[in-house]
This record gives C-alpha cells, sequence and structure tokens, in this order.
C-alpha cells in the first residue's frame, strides 16, 4: 500500500496527474470506498487492502470529463473493464494514468460470518495471509482469507493487466472454482426448477438499481428504464414479471460486453447471484463465436456487433 | 429519553382521500397563443369540482398519460367552473391540448396555500407582474380582486409575452380589465410586431419606465430571467421583499407535503406554497 | 410479563396468525426480510436486521391508489379498499418501531393518508429487543434503547423463553387473544436480558456518534458547506440507501395501463435518481451532489426543523451495510462535526 502512496503522491506533486482514483478509509476495517484524492496531504486517507473490491472503471468516464489527467489504480479484472470503456469510446485514454495493481482476492464484508465486527487483521497488502482474524464484540473469530472472497475471485481472470502505464505489487493465483459450473448446473435443470431458482432469487430484488448503477458496462447516458417514453418503471415493479425482465432486458443489453467482473453481485443488497446472467451469455458465445473475452484486447471484433456469413444462427443449431 | 411510539387508533372509515380525484368534463377550451389553451372544467353534472382560493393550485391527470399541477387560472368569484391555462410543454400537456370539449379528465385538489387576499392584500394598491404563461396563477387574484373591487386600492397591470400572439387571455384583459375603474393595464412584447402599436420591451425595462412608488403590493410571476430582473428593478425603486408575492413550481406527486418532490429546505411548495413572499423565498436555499 | 417457551414459539405465531394477518421476519433466497406468515414458514429472529425494513408492511414499496375505466366516454374511478384486516408484525426492532414514529408524522400529519392510516389502525407491533447489537448500530445516538423497545407488545429472547410485555392497549388486546399460551412471570430476567444488551451498546463503535452539528439549525448552516462536494464522489446515484431505509417515504406516483383501465399505483422513489425533480421545463437538482445533500439535509435538518427536533434516521445502519460505495449518513454526520471541531 505504501508504494501506492508515494507514486501517487509523486505523481501529483510534480503534476503530472491532476487528481488520484483510489480507495478511502471507511468507517469499518471492511469497508473502504472509492474515492478522488486531489492533494498530497489527502494521500494519507488512501488504503489498498483486501476489501477493496469496488471496480473503479466506471468513474473514469466522469473522471475524464475533468480538467487534467487522473491517475487511477487497477486490478487486473478491473483493467478489463476499462478497456471496454475505451473500445466503447466512453473513457478518454489520453486523460488517464493508470496503475495497475496486484491482487490477491478480494474480500466481502457480507461474507465474514460474523456479528458485530470490529477489527479485521490479515486483509492487508502487501501480507495477505491465509488467515483472516476477526475482533468482533462477541469474541474473536478466524476464517480463511479464500472463504470471504469474493465470488468473482474464484474464478478470477489471471494476474496480467490488459491496459496500464505502470504496474506496482505482486498478485496470487486465486482460482479454486470453475467459472462456468454454476450456469451448468442450472442449464442442468428443468424448466421448472429453473424457474422456481429464479423466482426466488429474483423476487428478492428491490429495484435500486444498483447493479446497473456500478455496472461499467451500463453507460448509456439515459437509461431504458429511466425513460417515461417506455413504461417499465424503474422504481417498482407492476407486474410479479417485472423484476425478472428488467434483470433479462439488462443481461441483453450487456450481452458480448460484460467483462464479468462481477460488480453487480457484489452490490447487491439482497444477494441476488446476478452475475450468472451474464456468464450464461459468455458461455454462449464462447460456444456459439468462439471463445471471447470482453475487454482483452481493442481490436479483436466482437462476437454480437460483427456479422460474418460463418456466423452460427443460435436458433436453427449453426448453419 | 424515548418517547413512545403512539398508539394509531385512526378511524377506518377512510372513504376519501386528497390523493383520489374527481372526474371533471371539459366544457370549453380556447385557445389563447400557439401554444396555451384554456380548458374550463366542471362536474359532469355540472357545476364546479370544488372551493378554491386565488393561487392554488390542482392536479390534472389524463389517466395512462399523467398527472401534474396547475395554477388554477379562474377566480373563485366564478361559481360555474375552473379554468386553467395549460401551455403544451411535456407528454402530459401535448395530451391534453388533444382533447375536445366534452372529453372527462381526473382532478383533485384545490392544493397549496393562497395569495393573501384577505388579509396582507386587502385595502392596498396592486401591482401585477407577468412575463408568458405566468399570468395564470396571477388571473385568479386579479378577478378576485376586480370582483370585490371595493376591497383594493389602484391596481396595475404589467404583462408581457415574447409576441403579440403569446399574450394568453388578451380578449378577456382588453375587454374587461382595461375598462374596469381605477386599473392600469401595460402590455408589452419583446420585440416590434407588425399590427402592434403597444409598447416594445422586455418586461423589466418597462418596469423601470413605469417607475412605480413603493406605496403598493407587488406580484411577480414569470420566467426565472424575468423575475429576477423585475425583483432587482423593484428593489432599486425602494420595495420591501416582504411586499413582493410571487410563486414557486417544482416537480410535484401527491399535492400534500408527502411524496418528497417538491421539497426545498423545510418547506414543501405544494403545501407551504405556491405563493411565497420573496423574505421568504430568500431564506429558502437556492435550489428553486 | 408473560412468557412462553421458544420451542412453542410457532404456536404462539399460529394463535396470532388464526385471528390476524402475521408478518415475521422470513429467510428466502439466504436474505432475511418481513413476509406474510404461514404455518409452513420458518420464521428468522435470530437475524438482526432484515434487508428492507420492516415499513413496507405500512407502506408497501408498490400499491394499488385507484383504478379507472373509461367506457362510452364515462369515466368511473373504483377506489382500493383501504387494509380492514387485523394483522400484527412480529420481531420489529427498536429502531424500526421507531421508523413508524418518523411515518406517522409524514402520512398522519393533515392530509392524512388513509392508505397508511388504515394500515396504522389494523395493525399491531410486537417488538423483539436487540439481543445482539451489530457494529453498524447506533440507534442510541437518537435516545432509542434497543434492549426496551417501543411497541404494543415488547418482546425478549432469554434462557429458552420468550419474554412478553403488553405496552398498549392494542398489546393487551393481542395479548388477550394468546393468553392460553403465556404464563406470568417475573419480571428478573428480562432486567438481566437488558442490562447485557445495555453493556454490549457501550461498546458500539458508534455509540457516541455526534449530532450537535445537526438539528433545525444546520438547514442553513450546513447548506453550502463544500463538504458536500467532497462527500458525494463516490455516490453512484443508485437507491439502495433509500429502499433499505426504515424512514425514507419519497414516493412515485404512476400509471400502469391494464388494458382495460389505468391502475394508478403508488411506488417508493428515491431523492437520489435523476428524474425525481425532472419537470417538463427543466431540474432543480441537476448534479448528483445536490441529490445527495438533498437526502441527508432531510434527514438530519428539514425535517427536525419541522417536527420538534426528531430526526428521520433512526440509526438502524441499513445503509452502512448496504450502500455499494460505503458512503452512509454516518460519514455525513461525522464529517460535519469534524468542520466544527
Amino acid at each position: 500500500m505504501q508504494e501506492l502512496i508515494v507514486k501517487a503522491r509523486q505523481l501529483l506533486e510534480s503534476g503530472e496527474v491532476s487528481r488520484v482514483l483510489g480507495w478511502k478509509k471507511g468507517e469499518f476495517e471492511y469497508d473502504p470506498e472509492p474515492a478522488f484524492f486531489e492533494t498530497a496531504e489527502s494521500l494519507d486517507g488512501f488504503v489498498y487492502n483486501g476489501f477493496c473490491g469496488a471496480n473503479l472503471s466506471k468513474y473514469m468516464i466522469e473522471a475524464g470529463k475533468k480538467e487534467g489527467k487522473t491517475l487511477v489504480f487497477l486490478k487486473p479484472c478491473d483493467s478489463y473493464s476499462y478497456n471496454q470503456l475505451l473500445r466503447e469510446h466512453r473513457v478518454d485514454r489520453e486523460k488517464a494514468y493508470i496503475i495497475g495493481v496486484g491482487c490477491k482476492g478480494k474480500l466481502s464484508g457480507n461474507k465474514l460470518p460474523f456479528e458485530g465486527i470490529l477489527k479485521v487483521t490479515g486483509a492487508d497488502y502487501p501480507d495477505a495471509q491465509q488467515t483472516l482474524t476477526v475482533q468482533t464484540l462477541y469474541g474473536t473469530e478466524t476464517v480463511a482469507y479464500q472463504d470471504a472472497m469474493l465470488e468473482r475471485c474464484h474464478v478470477c481472470k489471471g494476474k496480467e493487466h490488459v491496459v496500464y502505464d505502470e504496474l506496482l505489487g505482486e498478485s496470487c493465483d486465486t482460482v479454486d472454482a470453475d467459472r462456468f459450473a454454476e450456469v451448468e448446473r442450472i442449464e442442468a435443470m428443468s424448466p421448472a426448477e429453473k424457474f422456481a431458482f429464479f423466482q426466488e432469487e429474483l423476487s428478492k430484488c428491490i429495484r435500486c438499481n444498483a447493479c446497473r448503477n456500478v455496472c461499467p458496462a451500463c453507460s448509456c447516458r439515459k437509461c431504458v428504464f429511466d425513460s417515461t417514453a417506455f413504461d417499465s418503471a424503474q422504481k417498482a415493479n407492476t407486474t410479479p414479471f417485472e423484476e425478472k425482465m428488467f434483470h433479462i432486458i439488462r443481461a441483453f443489453h450487456v450481452a458480448g460486453r460484460c467483462t464479468d467482473c462481477g460488480e453487480c453481485s457484489r452490490v447487491c443488497p439482497q444477494g441476488i447471484p446476478l452475475h450468472l446472467f451474464n456468464r450464461k451469455f459468455i458461455k454462449d458465445i464462447n460456444a456459439l463465436y468462439g471463445e471471447y473475452q470482453a475487454g482483452s484486447d481493442l481490436e479483436s471484433k466482437a462476437p454480437l456487433t460483427s456479422f460474418t456469413t460463418d456466423d452460427a444462427e443460435p436458433g436453427v443449431g449453426r448453419g | 429519553m424515548t418517547e413512545p411510539m403512539h398508539e394509531c387508533k385512526y378511524n377506518p372509515g377512510f372513504m376519501r382521500d386528497s390523493l383520489i380525484p374527481q372526474v371533471g368534463i371539459i366544457t370549453d377550451v380556447r385557445t389563447e397563443t400557439p401554444d396555451v389553451k384554456t380548458f374550463r372544467v366542471e362536474r359532469p353534472e355540472g357545476g364546479k369540482l370544488f372551493e378554491h382560493m386565488p393561487g392554488q393550485c390542482a392536479m390534472v391527470c389524463a389517466p395512462g398519460v399523467g398527472e401534474a399541477m396547475f395554477s388554477i387560472t379562474s377566480s373563485p368569484t366564478n361559481k360555474e367552473y375552473q379554468e386553467f391555462s395549460i401551455k403544451r410543454c411535456g407528454e402530459l400537456t401535448e395530451h391534453l391540448h388533444t382533447l375536445q370539449p366534452g372529453t372527462e379528465i381526473l382532478v383533485r385538489g384545490p392544493y397549496g396555500n393562497n395569495f393573501p387576499v384577505d388579509t396582507e392584500l386587502k385595502g392596498k394598491n396592486l401591482l401585477f407582474i407577468a412575463g408568458g404563461i405566468a399570468l395564470a396563477p396571477l388571473r385568479s387574484v386579479i378577478n378576485y380582486c376586480l370582483d370585490n373591487r371595493e376591497d383594493y386600492g389602484h391596481i396595475d397591470i404589467l404583462y408581457g409575452s415574447r409576441s403579440a400572439d403569446d399574450l394568453v387571455q388578451r380578449r378577456e384583459i382588453e375587454e374587461v380589465w382595461t375598462k374596469q375603474p381605477d386599473v392600469d393595464v401595460f402590455l408589452t412584447i419583446d420585440r416590434p410586431q407588425e399590427g402592434w402599436d403597444g409598447h416594445v420591451g422586455f418586461v423589466p425595462s418597462y418596469l423601470q419606465e413605469l417607475a412605480f412608488d413603493t406605496n403598493r403590493i407587488a406580484i411577480l410571476c414569470g420566467p426565472p430571467i424575468m423575475i429576477k430582473f423585475c425583483l432587482q428593478g423593484l428593489k432599486e425603486m425602494g420595495f420591501a421583499m416582504d411586499q413582493v408575492y410571487t410563486t414557486l413550481e417544482l416537480r410535484m406527486k401527491c399535492g400534500v407535503g408527502k411524496c418528497g418532490r417538491c421539497n426545498i429546505g423545510t418547506k414543501y411548495v405544494c403545501k407551504d406554497g405556491p405563493v411565497f413572499r420573496f423574505d421568504q423565498v430568500d431564506a429558502l436555499p437556492n435550489e428553486y | 410479563m408473560y412468557r412462553i417457551k421458544l420451542e412453542n414459539v410457532n404456536a404462539l405465531l399460529g394463535a396470532i396468525a388464526a385471528q390476524n394477518d402475521l408478518f415475521t421476519p422470513v429467510k428466502a433466497g439466504g436474505k432475511t426480510n418481513f413476509t406474510l406468515w404461514t404455518e409452513d414458514t420458518e420464521v428468522d429472529l435470530q437475524t438482526l436486521k432484515t434487508v428492507k425494513s420492516p415499513k413496507d408492511v405500512f407502506f408497501p414499496q408498490s400499491e394499488t391508489l385507484y383504478t379507472c375505466a373509461k367506457q362510452d366516454g364515462k369515466t368511473t374511478i373504483s377506489v382500493q379498499d383501504r387494509c380492514n384486516t387485523p394483522f400484527v408484525v412480529f420481531g420489529m426492532k427498536a429502531c424500526d418501531v421507531r421508523a413508524i414514529d418518523v411515518l406517522d408524522r409524514v402520512f398522519l400529519t393533515e392530509p392524512v393518508d388513509s392508505y397508511y392510516a388504515a394500515r396504522r389502525t389494523m395493525g399491531t407491533v410486537v417488538s423483539l429487543a436487540c439481543s445482539r447489537p451489530d457494529t453498524s448500530c447506533f440507534c442510541g445516538a437518537f435516545g432509542i434503547d434497543c434492549a426496551a423497545p417501543q411497541g404494543d407488545v415488547a418482546t425478549w429472547m432469554a434462557e429458552g423463553y420468550l419474554y412478553w410485555l403488553p405496552q398498549t392497549e392494542k398489546g393487551e388486546a393481542l395479548t388477550a387473544q394468546v393468553a392460553a399460551l403465556l404464563e406470568a412471570c417475573q419480571e428478573a430476567p428480562v432486567e438481566e436480558v437488558k442490562a447485557k444488551i445495555r453493556e454490549i451498546c457501550d461498546r458500539l463503535p458508534l455509540k457516541d456518534l455526534e449530532l450537535s452539528q445537526w438539528g433545525a439549525q444546520a438547514a442553513d448552516a450546513n447548506f453550502d458547506s463544500p463538504l458536500w462536494e467532497a462527500l458525494y464522489q463516490p455516490c453512484l446515484a443508485c437507491g439502495t440507501c433509500t429502499f433499505v431505509c426504515p424512514t425514507c417515504q419519497c414516493y412515485d406516483i404512476k400509471d400502469y395501463n391494464t388494458g382495460d383501465g389505468v391502475q394508478r399505483y403508488r411506488c417508493w422513489d428515491s431523492c437520489m435518481y435523476s428524474d425525481f425533480t425532472m419537470m417538463a421545463h427543466g431540474n432543480n437538482r441537476t448534479s448528483q451532489m445536490q441529490r445527495f445533500r438533498q437526502r441527508f439535509m432531510h434527514k438530519l435538518a428539514y425535517f427536525p426543523a419541522n417536527n420538534d427536533g426528531m430526526f428521520s434516521c433512526v440509526g438502524c445502519g441499513r445503509c452502512v451495510e448496504k450502500c455499494p460505495s460505503h458512503l452512509n449518513i454516518v460519514k455525513v454526520i461525522k464529517a460535519f462535526g469534524k468542520e466544527e471541531a
């Protein structure tokens, strides 16, 4: 963490960047917030540890409209999101100084199975331990680092940054699960079981729009769900089907552009595994058009926005 | 100290609710300007939907299209109907402009406070200043004062709009207002126009030319930029801020100070307004 | 004071449900929320905080106000029936009970909201003391004692029993309905539980949250502070904080075309949304900073100014736990505390 602060201070003081986009110490150990730092002194509050899960790439849309360059810290998976935004001309590469930071798997406060958490040790970088020690109002507990990790880290895209100006810090292998296993499990269900699964999960939705607003692929200036012309209220469901429609339509809208960054599932207050929709699309795209990872580069043709005569016709089989 | 949660013992015979509208029927539609129409609304069986005071508003709803707050432009002294002058500027107003006499709409109200016609304005000389569609809220109070002429002193009406074609209620102004005793009407349009031999110029500059003395209450309604410069003019003429009234307009849904939209500072414009004195406006955060 | 063995709580709920609609915390899909109780429902009295507050029992996220249909040019309005079934909300925490007081100030002020008032009339609140307060709790800052919750009936869980104390007429009436299942008992064990809870509350990190910079006088004082510009930055403009909040009560009124009529419904809205104040001719809050500021100024300054100093925050800590960007009212309160210090 210290080397990040030193670097940020250097770049701020030299005038190379006008602000730093990173994470700031939160109220508790497990809730750092995304933050802009404008002065070297304010960097005292800077933090980088296992709880800095927030993907900062989407904030770069707004940062790009400000005067001067913004230094942004991106984790390997965040860099895919940034690249995808770059591809969609939503961010200005010239106005960004990207430091790719090492990542050893990100934690979620919600995954710590304890009440009354006062202090967590073992989440600091660079010395991420294998075990987190959690001091609570009701005693001291321990949990394996891996067990408090975000779902996305168990199926990590890898240690490589796809866009950066500079790299700092080491990354770890955190993969211990098959990325598509859960999708396959649902695919294998009967239609009735599938419906019951999504019914239970999606009926929890409170239409807070956190998934949409955090999603780097949801960068439309005016969302179709905010349009008065389209009578699908953004705020409440007039029919029990609407919450499903909202999420399914959103999944369609980001299909082929979703990098699988997992922010939707991270922020959902009701813990809905929203990433599963996107991952189903990714799995199908891989099967129908060949392996494709959104955001991995700026040149390759995106399967859903380019046409070739060899394209699969999913409705009628490959033909 | 914890205060006890009070036990709720409301009468469950809730039949009326201020969120439930009445059915009203459009009995007349007058085209005032290219984008303003005045709608006359009555109960389907005839008669007024409700009693109101000058300055109050009502929610007009076309089911399935939308509902919005409009100022009631007719005076309460009119016993047969209510009128709304509505400018075409959004989805709902587009739709309302297509409606013909005989069409039913939904109306609920009246909402908000009113111009203090029985207190602060009583016995005073009055200066009305309006621009464009903003004559709508002032018309109800002007006609109320004219119908209770003996209760008020001299009345001046300064009204302007972009062009002669954009003057709302022009016929009533020329045929009624100008013919009243002890009433002076000053009309102006922004730019010269063929067939217009009246004053040309913006309302604030005409106001300066007219140089009223401060022995009167001013009631000012119009687009923000006009308000700003008229207010400056009035201040220069020596008017105190508690001598000038206006109305505010914000997004509203409930009309009863609960849905939260029109909240600025400690006020709800739908309930505590729309009529504010300028010293009250000055005390609000600058979010209107 | 009465008590019932914890293993018999289901029987108690069954007895309540025999004469009332019953809402209890229920875990579904891994998250606990207040839900209509049925015999095969497993009540979850262990989870401290439901994701959504129980406010939607009284003020549903979405409810029909009336439907209207037009035939041959004639419009008929069918007003939605108001709640006329007695119901019980079981297991509300002290903060959520206080939140009902806040909502009362809004909906029961003239003109009374009849939909809400009907539910308040028909509803009986059975509160439950918080055995294990969490780090994010700060109800104490608002004078709420989670060891002794308000409500028509207050309950405590201790030593294998649920203790039951009617506190209002409605509470007495409900107690009479289930009297056969309850046994009279001493208050001593409850006093012990209360002491235990208060001992935990004394160790809560947010217990000393300083509110002196807030209240009616802050309406002018804090509005123009440069702090807002820094505070709002990570805000995603989602509505999570408003939708999990037990006191947020802003709503929208919308139409749903059913095909043979129009269903006019109201639903929760959020001042965090960009279209909240949008009018045909413009928006009076164009930036997210302004919208963010409005939410906190409303809770901490405007509402107290209009309601005898009562804050419209009850310290439940849901926003602290749920904000995707880890922003929350605590940070706002503290930021202004620092400024003055």
